[in-house]
């Protein structure tokens, strides 16, 4: 997993409540064997004017200008700010890779849809919980101001504006040890390995039927 | 004893560890694995050098990329060759890694996952399950722990057999009553998305409880817990009754002989003890439900056939108006027009929401003896798998279908979201029997209305959509 500790960046306000998986990422690009390759055609069917397909050229493609990542003011934004229910949907996990691969680290949104938020965790991208009021705010200031900035740092799980104010946020402290230190959750399920046999032994006494 | 929940009880039987901060390890008895969400799994795993931790958890699939027509033609129907090798590569990674049992494309017993799983036996009251599907939550009809995951972590559980998470908290969907003529068990749960909202269930389990709920038939309460995700709860489930232990009955991987005997008797105590409490309580009245249709581009957005479609200028709250306004004009609708107004061009009847047999055999009775409306550019029915295909024409079911003017397809999720060829045009409206209306969900620029099998088959018929309580074509 990529390790995240802080970042400071450009914000890009998703003025949307519920943003689906499937807006995130259409279904087409799902059809993949890859890992990668999903960036250029994050929310693929609001950035551009026309209908995109996996293999086609995305740069040539012809850009929607009021989509609000084709916004020079927001080019080159790695936080993104989002209304409540962001990911919900499909458990699609391009839905992450798609946020990371554009260049996003860090969404910051009343609340997450909870495979997305699984998901994101998993893969490095921080998923930030504020009140709505709070997000709502951040919302006034990105669009009130071009350039605007926030830091992120995990470790102290705050938010910073420009001019300072700091909004402490809560996240699960295995979730933080991981993301923290880049950890592989595989290895680290790996080092109960004995007792997962132990269980597995016990399950197939009391349900014998589940190993047949 | 505390008295412990359905949820409790198959949390605490499958805990191998748990941490100080409750971060457990849940091991998980079957993994169900699709084409679309495992490939990047397994190639972690080979890439790491890890074997699966247990074949004979898996059982696999490919169904979301599968054509549903030309299967004549072998692998070559897969006209898209992105898909193709998408499905190869399951193939290639099953027979590299192995299975319990895997329906390939073309098998005569392959379909959508969650419709194969349970009809398979592959599903059974206890179990922990999970796969790369948000739609898991549909075998919670099962009284087992059932939910959908991402790529990450079919890759743990491959290499682990293991889950890590927290538990969550619980909530308990009471629907008491009986329910009116022609009204199913996808109006009761597209009812509790309107009434609690599509993220009321975020952070949840949710059990649904009540005579209405006692009184589906287990494909009913499929439908229900299906669509759980829908309102946010990563999975929903249903206590284990007689219609449970008699629906699991000679499947063919349910146990046999005597341990049918033990697995029953353990089966019998999956319910929520009487005292068991919950951390939320939701009651609806099933007398009071009426035909849902959804209006908007996400399943809250949803009201009654006798209703109307929403003034957004009556939402108080600004981002809640700008998202009905965003809905609206995407769909191309207008304030206040009644539902019976709308017209559907296509009609979908499918997606493991509803494609099963009852869901079948009910829009069938509908059109029986009718004509699919001259409005209707394109009526299809895609069975949920190739037994329930063969069950529906042995029933002569296709027939029926085909005599309306709908045609008849093979097997797989189809156009519930349109990986292969079944996919809305820009500016198609549909009545969908799936379970996402999600903006391009069917098909770029496409227009979904969610409804029941029975309203999709009533809306053909009348070209517009009609109250199927009092439909009489």
């Amino acid at each position: 997993m990529e390790r995240f500790t802080r970042s400071e960046g450009l914000v890009a306000p998703m003025d949307r409540a519920n943003v689906d998986t499937d807006s995130i990422i259409p279904k087409q690009y799902l059809k993949s064997i890859k890992r990668t390759g999903y960036g250029p055609n994050l929310f693929d069917e609001w950035r551009y004017l026309d209908h995109g397909e996996p293999g086609m050229d995305h740069s040539k493609r012809r850009l929607n200008p009021d989509f609000v990542l084709n916004q020079p003011r927001y080019r080159g934004a790695t936080v993104l700010l989002a209304r409540e229910n962001f990911g919900c949907g499909s458990s699609r996990e391009h839905a992450p890779w798609a946020l990371l691969q554009y260049g996003f680290q860090a969404v910051i949104a009343p609340s997450f849809a909870d495979i997305f938020y699984n998901n994101s965790m998993k893969n490095g991208l921080l998923l930030i919980r504020l009140d709505a009021q709070t997000v709502d705010r951040l919302f006034k200031e990105a669009e009130g101001a071009a350039g605007y900035r926030l830091a992120v740092d995990l470790e102290a799980q705050t938010v910073t504006t420009p001019g300072g104010e700091g909004f402490r946020f809560d996240i699960d402290p295995f979730a933080k040890h991981c993301l923290l230190n880049g950890l592989d959750e595989i290895g680290m399920t790996l080092q109960h390995a004995d007792k997962i046999r132990a269980f597995e032994a016990q399950q197939r006494e009391r349900q014998p039927w589940l190993f047949s | 004893m505390t008295a412990r929940t359905l949820y409790d009880k198959l949390w605490d039987s499958h805990a191998v560890h748990v941490e100080q901060d409750g971060t457990t390890l849940l091991y998980i008895d079957r993994h169900l694995v699709h084409e679309v969400t495992s490939p990047q799994a397994y190639e972690g795993l080979k890439l790491a050098g890890r074997k699966p931790w247990r074949v004979d958890s898996i059982v696999a699939t490919a169904d979301h990329n599968t054509p549903t027509r030309n299967w004549n033609k072998g692998i070559a129907g897969i006209t898209d060759p992105v898909s193709r090798l998408q499905v190869e590569t399951l193939d290639q990674n099953i027979k590299e890694f192995g299975a319990r049992v895997y329906f390939p494309f073309l098998d005569r017993q392959q379909g959508i996952v969650h419709v194969i799983g349970p009809e398979q036996g592959a599903t059974l009251p206890g179990m922990t399950l999970v796969c790369g599907d948000s739609h898991t939550s549909t075998h919670g009809a099962l009284a087992c722990l059932a939910f959908g995951i991402g790529t990450s972590e079919v890759e743990h559980v491959l290499a682990t057999q293991c889950m890590v998470m927290k538990k969550t908290r619980s909530m308990n969907i009471v629907v008491e009553g009986t329910l009116g003529r022609g009204i199913s068990a996808k109006d009761i749960i597209l009812a509790i998305i309107g009434k609690i909202g599509s993220g009321g269930g975020t952070g949840y389990t949710i059990e649904y409880t009540g005579a209405a709920i006692r009184a589906l038939s287990m494909e009913g309460r499929m439908t229900l817990c299906n669509m759980s995700i829908e309102a946010g709860a990563r999975a929903g489930m249903v206590a284990v009754d007689e219609k449970t232990i008699e629906y699991v009955k000679g499947r063919p991987l349910a146990p046999k002989g005597a341990q049918w005997d033990r697995a029953v008797a353990y089966w019998r105590t999956l319910v929520s003890d009487p005292r068991a409490r919950f951390d939320k309580v939701v009651t609806l009245d099933a007398a009071m439900i009426r035909p849902q249709v959804t209006w908007g581009t996400n399943p809250q957005m949803v009201t009654t056939v006798d209703g109307k479609v929403p003034d957004p200028a009556e939402e108080k709250d600004p981002v809640q108006r700008e998202w009905y306004k965003r809905a609206l004009k995407y769909m191309d609708l207008k304030p206040n027009t009644p539902i019976t107004e709308i017209r559907p061009d296509k009609v979908f009847i499918g997606a493991c929401t509803n494609s099963r047999i009852e869901d079948l055999r009910v829009a069938a009775q509908v059109v029986k003896g009718k004509k699919v409306a001259p409005s209707i550019k394109l009526a299809i029915v895609v069975p949920g798998s190739g037994l329930v295909k063969q069950q529906a024409e042995k029933e002569g079911l296709d027939r029926i279908f085909t005599a309306a003017g709908f045609e008849w397809r093979e097997p797989g999720c189809s156009m519930c979201l349109g990986m292969n060829d079944d996919q809305l045009s820009p500016g198609d409206r549909c009545a969908s029997t799936s379970n996402r209306n999600f903006e391009g969900r069917q098909g770029p620029g496409g227009r979904t209305h969610l409804v029941s099998p029975a309203m999709a088959a009533a809306a053909a018929i009348a070209g517009h959509f009609v109250d199927v309580s009092n439909f009489n074509g």
